[in-house]
């Protein structure tokens, strides 16, 4: 089980951050994630493994209305 | 203006006034002007309510308390119009800086309403010399308002007989009141048209001149029917002209600190947007896409939160529409956001203009996702045709497109019926019949006589006259307070259904706006951290009304690195533009602000409005009580289009056992969940605003924000239990 944005997620093998934002369909632009606290920078997203136990958060930067 | 019309026209009366002198962003002056009575005025601005009430609409909904008694209604001739301005409004060297706020009684809530709106009129009207306009009572006929801020002149002109709709009236009074090409710029004129008077719906078109396009352009005051009030008091227009605007038009205390802040924003403007939120693209229609893919944008009547043919109407649509890359894009001079939009040369299908190529103003989001999601018409030539005629005609796009999703699904159900719709086959998706709907509404007939008047008032003539089921009107009827819900699905986010339900006018996002903060983010988890937000962002978007801002140039463009030096709620309120916003007050009006003080400016204003509130009837707990539509799902059908995600929450969060439940079963079960929770969500925003579990300022409140005036003590002192 993992943690995103402060809700349980199944966990599994080979989870990177960029699957993970595909299966959450967060697909706005302007995103920030941390893994554990630490920022993953968006280069990274595809070679950043997630860890089963791991928090992450997705922060959306949208103004909206 | 025909020939005929000028033999038509009288001047009733005049008045010369001293050009005005701006003192550190102030005038200190209003200019009263009574229509029945043919009185023009300068009055004082008191200087208790300077430093009480700030100005801009702080201003403007304090001179309304005491026009009005409680039981004047919105068409009663003592209702006041008011136009206001604010201390930093017209500051060049910033962006969006030049927006009116309007406040008056509302056709639709009862009650004070306010609205904020692009264009040159505040500007203007503050270098005429004045902070506010405001208009008291009735014409017999329609009057034209000529407002010459270097002559020092205003002129009211009787002028019976003409149409009233925006698109053409507006390119001929530019013509009449210009000198020549060059003067037209100096001009910004306030109109509406007959779907104001017609309507509820009623809004406020105001100008500038489109140099580069060579045309007039048109923002609008959109909420709460304030065009119908105007219409009311027989106004057809009114033209201001200043010409000599400059960086130092608002004899600003500290100009450098202008420029400081203004160098900042537009060196991220220019870097930034197009990699952010592409605002000099599209605009605002740019959130499509994302309330799409994030289940937020309303369709069929606020039911589901996305479509499988948004596609036909996403941002990219419109970034292939408007016409790109113009300077006139700038709802006020030096806004580098530049996001007013238009879509040129635009053939129109039906109507009065039928075949002319027309210029259309927008599209904005909340016009795109009403008509074309939430009526189900995924066509841009429809919403396009729609957005032009509810300009044309008066009406806001929000209200008629909410009230006609409401009716078409009064359709679907058999609440109405052919019969009833006079031949309107009001389905989801029937273009035909949505254009002819708003015809009918602009020209007060046929079946737009009943669509006109607003939810509110049509669920009451559904129950009363055709025997429909008051309870799902009221869980369908997508209204609070009066007022026609804006264009967001709120079910999974509720802070943003308390963003709404406690918002003073009505549910319009302009005081809240928390969705992806709460929904997604999951920022703000507990009830306190919702009540927190609430009151925080709902004072701080307050604040923009009080000194004449923009909002957009807040958070739709951020400092590259804000997510990463801040956290949470913080990173929300964008400290940089915050620290931006107390520069440019101090830098005008030389006082220093704290960002605690800001907000304490609003407080001040928010529970004055929430009292106002009070004298007009309103204002207590059972006001912020919201449609089920906006909680969670009222029929099985909505349930079962998002069946596994309901099902999880009531298993996991409720504790429900699912097993061999029917639907219905677990609509019921959630639907309480759900209330309660939106009822705990009020106990916590009325504790953190200092008001009474009845949702009603404390005394005690009241005395420590200074605002305990004579006649405001006496009101709520009758709510104290
Ligand atoms: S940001 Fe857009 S709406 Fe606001 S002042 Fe600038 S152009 Fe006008």
């Amino acid at each position: 089980m993992i943690k995103v944005n402060g809700r349980d997620r199944e966990w599994e093998k080979n989870l990177t951050v960029d699957l993970l934002l595909k299966k959450c369909k967060y697909s706005f632009p302007l995103i920030m994630v941390k893994v554990n606290g630490k920022y993953i920078p968006k280069e990274k997203y595809q070679n950043t493994l997630i860890m089963d136990g791991d928090d992450v958060q997705v922060i959306h930067s949208i103004a909206g209305g | 203006m025909s020939k005929e019309n000028k033999d038509n026209q009288k001047l009733l009366t005049s008045f010369e006034f001293e050009p005005g002198k701006v003192e550190k962003g102030y005038t200190d002056r209003r200019l009263y002007i009574n229509l029945s009575e043919n009185k023009i005025e300068e009055k004082p601005i008191d200087l208790e309510a300077k430093e009480t009430f700030t100005g801009g609409r702080g201003y403007g909904i304090w001179y309304l308390w005491n026009a009005v008694s409680s039981n004047t209604k919105w068409n009663d001739p003592e209702n006041e119009i008011i136009f206001c301005t604010g201390p930093i409004c017209g500051v060049t060297q910033y962006s969006g800086t030049g927006k009116t706020h309007v406040v008056t009684l509302s056709p639709e809530t009862g009650t004070v309403n306010d609205n904020n709106v692009g264009g040159y009129l505040a500007p203007f009207l503050k270098f005429s010399g004045w902070d506010l306009l405001e208009i008291q009572d009735k014409a017999k006929e329609d009057v034209i308002i000529f407002i010459d801020g270097n002559k020092g002149k205003v002129v009211i002109e009787e002028v019976p007989g003409i149409n009233s709709d925006t698109y053409l009236l507006i390119e001929k009074l530019t013509e009449k009141y210009a000198d020549d090409e060059k003067d037209k710029r100096n001009l910004s004129i306030v109109s509406s048209g007959r779907g104001a008077e017609n309507t509820n719906l009623g809004i406020l078109n105001v100008t500038w001149y489109d140099v580069r396009r060579k045309k007039v352009r048109i923002k609008q005051a959109g909420r709460g029917g304030t065009g119908s009030v105007f219409r009311d008091k027989k106004i057809l227009a009114i033209v201001t002209k200043y010409s000599g605007v400059n960086a130092g038009s608002n004899n600003a205390a500290y100009p450098e600190l202008l420029k400081k802040a203004g160098q900042r924003l537009t060196k991220e403007i220019s870097k930034l947007d197009h990699i952010q939120n592409g605002m000099r693209e599209t605009g605002t229609v740019n959130l499509l896409d994302h309330m799409q893919n994030y289940n937020c944008l309303p369709v069929h009547n606020f039911k589901f939160g996305s479509h499988p043919d948004a596609f036909k109407i996403e941002n990219k649509i419109w970034h292939q529409r408007m016409t790109q890359n113009q300077a006139g894009d700038s709802c006020w001079m030096g806004c580098a956001m530049r996001c007013a939009h238009a879509v040129d040369g635009f053939e129109l299908s039906t109507g009065p203009l039928k075949g002319e190529k027309v210029l259309v103003d927008g599209p904005e989001y909340e016009t795109t996702a009403g008509f074309g999601g939430n009526c189900g018409c995924f066509d841009p030539d429809f919403v396009l045709e729609a957005n032009f005629y509810c300009d044309n005609y008066g009406m806001d796009t929000i209200g008629v497109s909410t009230t006609m999703a409401f009716l078409m699904e009064c359709y679907e159900n058999n609440i109405i019926n052919k019969e009833i719709t006079e031949g309107l086959e009001l389905n989801f998706g029937n273009i035909k019949a949505a254009l002819e709907l708003i015809h009918q509404m602009a020209e007060g007939k046929g079946f737009g006589k009943i669509a006109g008047l607003g939810i509110r008032q049509i669920k009451k003539i559904l129950v009363e006259k055709y025997g429909a089921d008051a309870e799902f009107l009221q869980d369908i009827g997508m209204e609070c307070k009066g007022m026609e819900f804006s264009e967001y699905v709120t079910k999974e986010s509720l802070a943003q259904q308390g963003g709404y339900g406690m918002a003073n006018k009505g549910p319009q996002h302009d005081e809240n706006w928390l969705i992806f903060m709460d929904q997604v983010n999951n920022q703000i988890p507990t009830f306190e951290d919702k009540a927190a937000a609430i009151r925080y962002f709902s004072l701080f978007r307050t604040w923009f009304s009080l000194v004449g801002l923009c909002k957009l140039p807040w958070n739709d463009i951020e400092p590259e690195d804000n997510k990463q030096k801040y956290h949470g709620m913080e990173a929300a309120k964008v400290p940089e533009h915050l620290e931006n916003y107390c520069w440019l007050f101090e830098g005008v009006t030389g006082k220093q602000l704290t960002p605690e003080e800001l907000i304490l400016q609003s407080e001040r204003v928010h529970n004055l409005q929430r009292i106002f509130n009070l004298k007009m009837g309103f204002g207590t707990r059972e006001h912020d009580i919201i449609p089920y539509r906006a909680v969670g799902p009222v029929t099985a059908e909505e349930y079962e289009s998002r069946r596994e995600l309901y099902d999880q929450q009531l298993q996991e969060i409720v504790n429900f056992d699912i097993k061999d439940k029917t639907t219905e079963e677990k609509i019921k079960t959630l639907r309480d969940y759900r209330e309660e929770q939106y009822q705990k969500l009020c106990d916590a925003v009325y504790e953190r605003r200092g008001w009474s579990s009845n949702g009603v300022p404390t005394l005690e409140n009241i005395i420590k924000l200074k605002i305990d005036f004579p006649e405001i003590l006496e009101l709520v002192k009758k709510y104290q239990s």
